[in-house]
């Protein structure tokens, strides 16, 4: 079974970005940028069913600027088999990624696509979702255990009060949560081997995908400080405190 | 202008996040519509009749949308959206789960997790784990959007008296099936609606150790949360994290033990009204946003405090 997997390049997650003066964005000139770390679980998820001998082929794909290729290697060293860069040198709301990887779909044809839940810089979480709907496919989100069972596939969700569990019919599409796995690290061996795998570019309009969206930013500022209260010596000062301070307790 | 909310509901009551989100609806202004559905919702929709400014209440009650699985509630919510200017749902992990897929479908991006209404097109929502806010507009004709609840204050769930009116529409896909469900039981408040919580990080050592929260938490009757290094370390489940990608949480008190304070952490309850830390190192971060801070051995501190409130 082929499994596609997407990935996005994303500012790492250790770095704290901040707020552009003019308002337009937050500032990325000379941040340190990753993988996304829910797209790593997705990689290291795609692999294992490899290993398992589920998966027979991982197609890596990310929608996004030239740049991006450095994190569609990572996923080859961490093992999937070739890449694809969907190219577009603006930052697409999810609604055009999800159109652009549901083409890379119909182009690939396969069984099992893994998202990352959300990725870090926009927090949006919908491209998962937003796929499935394109594609008219059953989706676990939020995956924190994925079985894949003859044309099912059972997956375990992350929801509110717990776990949840649904089995989809394959073809399906299924993001992860941070408990689905813990992504390994790509040995130099296998680095230096998927600077050999194949990596295809192509763009959004030679796949015949609007970029277009409903949305528009029309600012980015940085949010309300909270600044630093006051160190207590005690328990007895700390209740004192929230009793007669606060007012909470 | 009329707002279609989607309902969170469980064991046939109206979830305290349906309030918040009702109330995002009333500051964005115009009719507000209840969606309810699920199977044997009768009583839920009778609740939801009952909210502050709600007009009316449709009912789809129907096997398919039982456990809402979102490959059949998307396109009720999709055919019942084109009548309405904005469909509005809780960022819960349900929400999140339908609305990106009625968005799709509706071929409009969504707007996730709205902390404020600018206008009837114009929202304000955190990105960057919070160290940003983006102003974002909506040329949609129908608005797709997810409300954070901690941004808005419930509507009092009682004093409406909406009309009650049938969905008919039954959407089953066929394509996905609910196997079960395991879900914490406890007699703490849930961890979103707490007015105290009471939060362990890595420095709790291990999962034991939270007992001592929990009788915290029990003296003050507060929910218990953790940090995702206490989730990652496997000391308590998933369900319990704050942050970024887990919970976001706003209560009255907000009690961070052994908890470092990396910014993911500070994402998910920055906006709570009073913050306390007990922490040993005294450069923690969490100290930075804390109104209260505590350098002390938290297996001391802990249970000092437990005693005297």
């Amino acid at each position: 079974m082929k499994v596609l997997v997407a990935v996005k390049r994303v500012v790492d997650y250790n770095v704290k970005v901040r707020v552009k003066a003019d308002n337009s964005g937050v500032d990325l000139a000379n941040v340190k940028m990753s993988m996304n770390p829910f797209c790593e679980i997705a990689v290291e998820e795609a692999v294992r069913l490899k290993e398992k001998g589920v998966a027979s082929e991982i197609v890596v794909v990310s929608i996004g600027p030239t740049a991006a290729q450095e994190q569609l290697r990572t996923a080859l060293a961490l093992g999937a088999d070739r890449a694809i860069l969907v190219e577009a040198a603006d930052e697409l709301n999810s609604l055009a990624v999800a159109k652009a990887l549901k083409a890379v779909v119909d182009k690939e044809q396969p069984q099992l696509v893994i998202l990352g839940k959300q990725a870090i810089d926009s927090d949006n979480n919908q491209t998962g979702q937003m796929l499935a709907a394109l594609t008219g496919f059953a989706q676990g989100t939020f995956a924190s255990k994925v079985e894949v069972a003859g044309d099912k596939v059972n997956v375990t969700r992350e929801i509110d009060g717990g776990l949840q569990t649904v089995a989809l019919s394959l073809p399906a599409i299924v993001t992860t949560d941070l408990r689905l796995n813990e992504p390994r690290y790509a040995s130099l061996p296998n680095i230096m081997k998927a600077k050999k795998k194949p990596l295809e570019t192509i763009t959004p309009d030679a796949l015949g995908v609007s970029i277009a969206s409903t949305n528009k930013t029309l600012k980015v500022e940085a949010p309300a400080a909270r600044s630093a209260g006051i160190k207590v010596k005690s328990v007895a000062e700390l209740v004192e405190k929230l009793k007669n301070e606060a007012k909470v307790i | 202008m009329t707002i279609l909310v989607v309902a969170e509901h469980e064991n046939g009551a109206v979830a305290p996040a349906t309030l918040n989100t009702v109330a995002a609806a009333a500051k964005i202004g115009g009719d507000i519509h209840v969606l309810v559905a699920g199977q044997n919702v009768g009583g839920v929709a009778e609740s939801a009749a009952k909210i502050a400014g709600v007009a009316k209440v449709l009912v789809a009650d129907n096997a398919a949308y039982a456990h809402a699985l979102p490959e059949n509630v998307a396109p009720l919510v999709v055919e019942l959206a084109k009548g309405y200017s904005h469909v509005l749902a809780p960022a819960t992990t349900n929400g999140k789960n339908i609305l990106p897929r009625v968005a799709a479908l509706l071929d409009v991006d969504q707007i996730s997790e709205i902390i404020s209404v600018d206008s009837a097109d114009t929202f304000k929502r955190p990105i960057y784990a919070g160290n940003a806010i983006a102003t974002v507009q909506s040329s949609a004709a129908v608005k797709v959007i997810t409300v954070r609840t901690t941004g808005f204050d419930a509507v009092a769930a009682e004093g409406g008296s909406a009309a009650v009116e049938t969905v008919a529409a039954a959407h089953d896909a066929g394509k996905s099936a609910f196997v079960g469900e395991e879900l914490a039981k406890s007699d703490r408040p849930e961890l979103t609606a707490a007015k105290i919580v009471v939060s362990g990080g890595r420095g709790m050592g291990n999962g034991d150790n939270f007992k001592h929260l929990y009788a915290l938490a029990d003296k003050l009757g507060a929910a218990v949360g953790a940090s995702r290094a206490a989730v990652d370390a496997g000391f308590v489940p998933n369900d319990m994290q704050v942050g970024q990608t887990g919970k976001i949480v706003a209560p009255q008190l907000y009690i961070a033990v052994g908890i470092s304070g990396a910014i993911q952490h500070l994402a998910g309850m920055k906006d709570s009204k009073v913050i306390v830390a007990i922490n040993k190192d005294e450069e923690a971060p969490i100290f930075q946003v804390a109104d209260y801070g505590l350098v002390a051995d938290l297996f001391e501190a802990v249970p000092e405090l437990e005693k005297l409130v």
